[in-house]
């Protein structure tokens, strides 16, 4: 498979590099809002979203500066735009489709400053991405991350009615599921290759 | 924190060691985890990364704590956003000049300290109340502290992993380093040991106090 | 501080003084950004080149000095110094100013991300010489050999990439076969237990030998193959 086909870079963006897992971006809504299956899965749609969101913004902007050779100014550009744009979206959700909003908008303010959206512009910005290549990134680490809160949810679900140790609770045991889970994950590597 | 939130704090020891042990960012609040276990794979990243993160804060933090009479209150994330931005974009700079090792070790994730909680919470907590010394003595407080946590992890996972620390090789040919630790669940499983111990001696301590207090109303 | 005394209906400030303090807020910072990247440019600049320098060393272990050259499908340009970013062949040439042979970049897709190497090429014996790693993301241990591994690199001596006559192509592909089975010069013996990332060198090469040096022979003419020794230019 060629390195920049869409197919790997969604591949790539989806399992074998995991942006949780294997990047570890996003960790605080993947520890946080991981409870239950069904949060996770709106969640993770809602990163999506803002993800395809994003990247798209992040392509514009990065087209701009680079043609007015301003570089230097990408890093405060694209916080404030991605900040302002998934506001923006938020408002035309609320105003146009109120049952989307009840499902995605008290995640939409929440993702706004997670890593893993800023992480997504940046990441395609150093790989130069063309626009396709960009969407497919997206995609891929959208799908990666709520492919890693579901399974986190589900396994935290069983994990409720577990008997652990006094010590063990809480974010350490989080974390060690989260290492398993990356364990299994880097089995997909060397996939495609 | 249920004190009045706009009577300035004394300058005091616990300005700085608040981040340092009772308020680590890392260990006690499990803030700004992201770069904790991306850039830890070797004590050096670890501590570059640290030391950047310090610089933001500090810088961030005076800034936000002088300018917190001028800006408005409807506005202050987004200059906070912007303070941090700008310095972020500065240490980015910097390290690129310092050594482009380094640069390329740490990648997009020098970038990404923009989004790590702990500034922008410190800045919104902690600067915009207090005069610019406190700022600067707490803020130096907690990048000790999240300096002082990736270290941890750093050194940790630099020695099993590879068998080297600061990249001195520590053990003989014979050691067969134990790769899992520099990859990605390695971080995962470290942060996770040393959570699982934090937690035990803090409930050992309280068990001991109960004890104590027991053996005091008994007598 | 009339919006803490009733919190439900904030008197708002001017939206001008927003604005203001904002913009202002923006303005310094813009200020700041600018200083610090225009200060650090040069620093930056030279670091990369270092950088790239030691790679082209490395692969070119008798050159002393370089030249940038961008081989396009339209010719071969030269770059001067200030433009090496942009340039894709990397001329390294000795002490006497003879052009011992040419460093280009290759990718492929390796076990965790692409990576990305650097090769020598010396264009009279037409053999892959050597290569260095640029960037890879490959397992600590066992992957990220291929840039340490004696065994390995002695693959690269005289790695064969022979043109036809009339240039057009490479007579047999570089390719990647398990370790110990190596039997032509053409084929690069794996590391065992790191097939992958070996494999990933051999497709590199293989995909960039095919299509840069056809190219090159094509455009061989504006290639210096002797270059004034810096000395002598100065006299």
């Amino acid at each position: 498979m060629q390195p920049d086909s869409l197919t790997f870079i969604f591949l790539n963006a989806f399992i074998i590099n995991n942006f949780v897992l294997a990047m570890f971006l996003g960790l605080c809504p993947f520890l946080g809002v991981s409870g239950k299956i069904k949060t996770a899965w709106n969640m993770g749609l809602a990163v999506v979203f803002v993800m395809l969101v994003s990247s798209t913004c992040a392509y514009g902007i990065n087209y701009l500066l680079v043609r007015f050779n301003l570089e230097f100014l990408r890093l405060i550009c694209y916080i404030a735009v991605i900040a302002s744009a998934v506001q923006l979206v938020e408002m035309v959700i609320k105003k146009f489709s109120p049952a989307l909003f009840r499902t995605l908008g008290i995640f939409l303010p929440l993702i706004t400053t997670n890593c893993a959206i800023l992480g997504l512009a940046l990441f395609q910005t150093n790989r130069d991405y063309n626009f396709a290549q960009c969407l497919a990134f997206s995609l891929g680490a959208g799908f990666g991350f709520t492919l890693a809160l579901v399974l986190m949810a589900g396994l935290r679900e069983k994990l409720e009615l577990a008997e652990v140790p006094d010590v063990s609770t809480g974010a350490a045991l989080s974390l060690m599921l989260a290492g398993l889970l990356s364990l299994a994950f880097m089995g997909f590597a060397g996939l495609g290759g | 924190m249920i004190k009045d939130p706009r009577a300035p704090e004394p300058l005091g020891w616990k300005t700085f060691s608040q981040g340092i042990w009772k308020e680590n960012p890392v260990f006690v609040m499990l803030l700004g985890l992201c770069p904790v276990l991306a850039v830890t794979n070797t004590a050096m990243n670890a501590l570059a990364m640290g030391l950047a993160t310090t610089f933001v804060l500090v810088c961030s933090g005076v800034l936000v704590s002088l300018l917190r009479k001028v800006i408005p209150k409807q506005v202050r994330i987004a200059s906070y956003i912007i303070i941090i931005a700008t310095f972020v974009t500065i240490t980015d700079y910097a390290i690129q000049a310092i050594s482009l090792d380094l640069y390329k070790a740490l990648g997009a994730f020098v970038q990404l300290i923009v989004v790590n909680c702990i500034i922008l919470g410190r800045a919104e907590a902690y600067a915009s109340k207090n005069t610019v010394v406190n700022a600067l003595v707490n803020a130096l407080g907690m990048g000790v502290g999240f300096t002082f946590a990736l270290l941890c992890l750093g050194v940790v996972r630099e020695v099993l992993g590879s068998g080297t620390l600061f990249e001195v090789t520590l053990f003989g040919p014979s050691f067969q380093p134990w790769a899992v630790f520099v990859l990605p669940p390695g971080g995962f499983f470290v942060l996770a040991m040393w959570l699982f111990l934090f937690s035990y001696v803090r409930k050992r301590r309280a068990r001991i106090q109960e004890l104590k207090k027991e053996v005091s109303h008994a007598a | 501080m009339t919006e803490e005394l009733n919190p439900s209906a904030p008197t708002l400030p001017k939206s001008r003084n927003l604005i203001i303090t904002l913009a202002g807020i923006a303005m310094i910072s813009g200020l700041l950004v600018v200083l610090t990247f225009q200060l650090t440019l040069p620093r930056i600049t030279q670091n990369r080149q270092d950088a790239l320098e030691r790679a082209v060393f490395t692969v070119l272990p008798f050159a002393e000095t370089r030249t940038n050259y961008l081989l396009t499908e339209a010719g071969l340009e030269e770059l001067p110094d200030a433009d090496f970013a942009k340039a894709n062949v990397f001329a390294g040439y000795d002490q006497t100013g003879t052009l011992t042979g040419l460093a280009m970049e290759a990718s492929a897709r390796g076990y965790q991300d692409v990576v990305k190497i650097l090769y020598g090429y010396a264009p009279d014996t037409e053999c892959v010489v050597g290569i260095t790693v640029l960037e890879s993301r490959e397992t600590p241990g066992l992957g990220d050999k291929v840039d340490s591994d004696p065994d390995f690199l002695d693959n690269f001596a005289c790695l064969d990439a022979k043109l036809t006559p009339d240039g057009s192509t490479v007579i047999n592909a570089i390719e990647t076969v398990k370790h110990g089975k190596k039997t032509n010069e053409w084929q690069i013996d794996a590391i065992s237990g790191a097939t992958i990332t070996s494999t990933a060198v051999g497709n590199a090469l293989s995909e960039s030998t095919q299509t840069m040096l056809p190219l090159l022979a094509k455009h061989r003419n504006s290639l210096k193959t002797h270059k004034e020794s810096e000395l002598s230019s100065k006299e």
